[in-house]
């Protein structure tokens, strides 16, 4: 959709990142919207709006009850994780734009250090492909059984046919997660921010080969939260507004269960999508200043790169190579947070934190007079992406 | 350690039925003819309802595979690292198994594989695949 600059992101918020924060997702969700509605001047009562996760624990109904919510005339929730937090702010502003509310919340609250689990609920903290029940359906029932279990199973399978297909190596796969390291060596909220080398990835462990753990992304403690707003509000804005300039989803018969992924061309629907959202905005990739892609597994991210268009099919590994993705001056810095590879895992949520950030010239690892900024979600995913500008 | 199991239901009985007598059943669509794996009502590729149940020849190629290290779960922990893949069987569908009987890193693309099955339970059998 176009929004003609119909809403804007005015406030973010997020707690702190850690592998136990030692408080229930509640409590996560309730201080990363305070804090997104304090960013942005606005109080409980003035949220006439919920987006949300389909799987967060934390409902439309438990939201407005714990922060006492007495207006909300929207709410949607969107399924597919982190395919979907570009769902999730495309429905906030699309709501705005056809009138339905002017002041949105959206969030993600996730307790998933690995000793956080603090229920025995599929979505209750720890990791949810290890509390698989004896007997499955859906899905999974063709994969599970016979040891395809975790995300990271799955993503290897794909990146060893994008290596087949077109020639990419680890050394691709190592570079995305070194420049995503290198932009969070400055971010003090990155839960990793030691210095990384090629030589480093190459020397971490396989996990499920051809990846290797610092292919993978951190499970984490922690909430992020925004507030979207009308045109109206976001003139009277705290802060310079991100304005959402367009956005496209996409879905068809095919994500990343690996008995399905194969057998559909999903270029098919991604690159219309693509076309909506350029057609749109009217700009092309080489006009955005910064992108922020979803990297819960590095190759993810070369998915991406193709998918919307700042390289041709097969060529990420080229794009990458040479420092394309590092900021300021790569031409094309990605994550500049350190993403869900370096900051923290938060189905992609805090995405949005440090896009907005960039548009208001505060991040700590600023694109110069970055005026345009990409963000894309989990391209093994239903997908989409948003594209944010300052002006 | 036994793995996690189907939980067959009215779509999907027919497959792991066919499984326990150790035959490869998928779905044809009765209208354009297009294969499909994993069972389902419709055609993805023209909707139609109208569907055969066929037995599939067993063969198949090695699109991509993993070496799984771990973590992973418990059932499958004994035996990292396990190479899993995706087969194209030559009826065209895509299917998920381990891939047996060559070391892990001797896998190629387009590597010849037939069905195993595994009786894992006295209502369940799964397929696998082993270098043909």
């Amino acid at each position: 959709m176009g929004s003609g600059k119909r809403a804007a992101i005015v406030g973010i918020g997020q707690t702190a990142f850690a592998k136990q924060l030692g408080i229930t997702e509640a409590e996560v969700a309730c201080r990363a919207i305070r804090a997104a509605l304090d960013d942005a001047g606005l109080a409980p009562r003035d949220v006439d709006g919920l987006c949300l996760y389909d799987i967060e624990s934390n409902g439309v109904a438990e939201i407005a009850t714990m922060l006492g919510f007495r207006g909300v005339r929207f709410f949607s929730t969107h399924s597919h994780g982190g395919g979907s937090y570009c769902a999730i702010v495309t429905s906030a502003a699309a709501a705005i734009a056809a009138g339905h509310a002017r002041t949105v919340v959206a969030f993600r609250a996730r307790n998933r250090g690995r000793r956080s689990g603090f229920g025995s609920g599929m979505m209750e903290g720890g990791r949810p492909w290890e509390k698989v029940a004896p007997r499955i359906d859906g899905m999974y029932q063709w994969q599970v059984p016979f040891g395809v279990a975790a995300p990271v199973h799955e993503m290897a399978l794909i990146a060893r046919r994008h290596m087949l297909d077109y020639g990419t190596t680890e050394d691709h796969f190592g570079e995305v997660a070194c420049a995503i390291r290198s932009h969070a060596t400055s971010n003090p909220h990155a839960l990793m921010r030691e210095p990384m080398t090629l030589a480093d990835h190459h020397a971490s462990r396989f996990v499920a080969e051809p990846l290797r753990l610092l292919d993978c992304c951190i499970e984490t403690d922690g909430g992020a939260a925004i507030v979207v707003v009308d045109a109206a509000r976001a003139r009277d804005a705290r802060h310079r507004p991100a304005w959402v300039l367009a956005s496209a989803q996409c879905l068809g018969p095919a994500h990343h269960h690996p008995h399905d992924w194969f057998g559909f061309d999903r270029r098919r629907w991604i690159r219309a999508a693509a076309e909506r959202l350029w057609g749109t905005a009217a700009v092309r990739p080489d006009d955005v200043d910064a992108a922020m892609l979803y990297d819960h597994f590095t190759p993810m991210v070369l998915l991406a790169l193709e998918d919307w268009g700042f390289c041709g099919e097969g060529e990420s590994g080229g794009f990458v190579d040479g420092g394309a993705l590092r900021a300021p001056h790569g031409r094309l810095p990605v994550n500049t947070h350190g993403g869900q590879l370096s900051e923290a895992f938060i189905h992609g949520f805090n995405n949005w934190n440090e896009a907005v950030r960039q548009l208001r010239g505060t991040s700590t690892c600023q694109v110069p007079d970055a005026e345009l900024v990409l963000v894309a979600a989990a391209s093994s995913d239903p997908y989409g992406a948003v594209l944010l500008s300052a002006s | 350690m036994q793995p996690p199991l189907p939980a067959p239901n009215p779509d999907t009985q027919e497959f792991w039925d066919g499984c326990r007598r150790h035959e490869l059943r998928i779905q044809r669509c009765a209208d354009c003819g297009t294969a499909r794996f994993t069972p389902r009502p419709a055609c993805p590729r023209c909707a139609s309802l109208r569907f055969a149940w066929i037995t599939c020849s067993g063969r198949a190629r090695v699109h991509t595979w993993t070496v799984i290290h771990g973590p992973t779960l418990p059932a499958f922990a004994d035996r990292t690292p396990y190479a899993a893949g995706v087969v194209r069987l030559d009826e065209g569908v895509f299917m998920v198994g381990q891939i047996r009987g060559c070391d892990p890193h001797a896998i190629h693309e387009g590597m010849r594989v037939a069905v195993e099955f595994d009786d894992v339970a006295p209502d369940v059998s799964l397929p696998h695949w082993r270098v043909a």
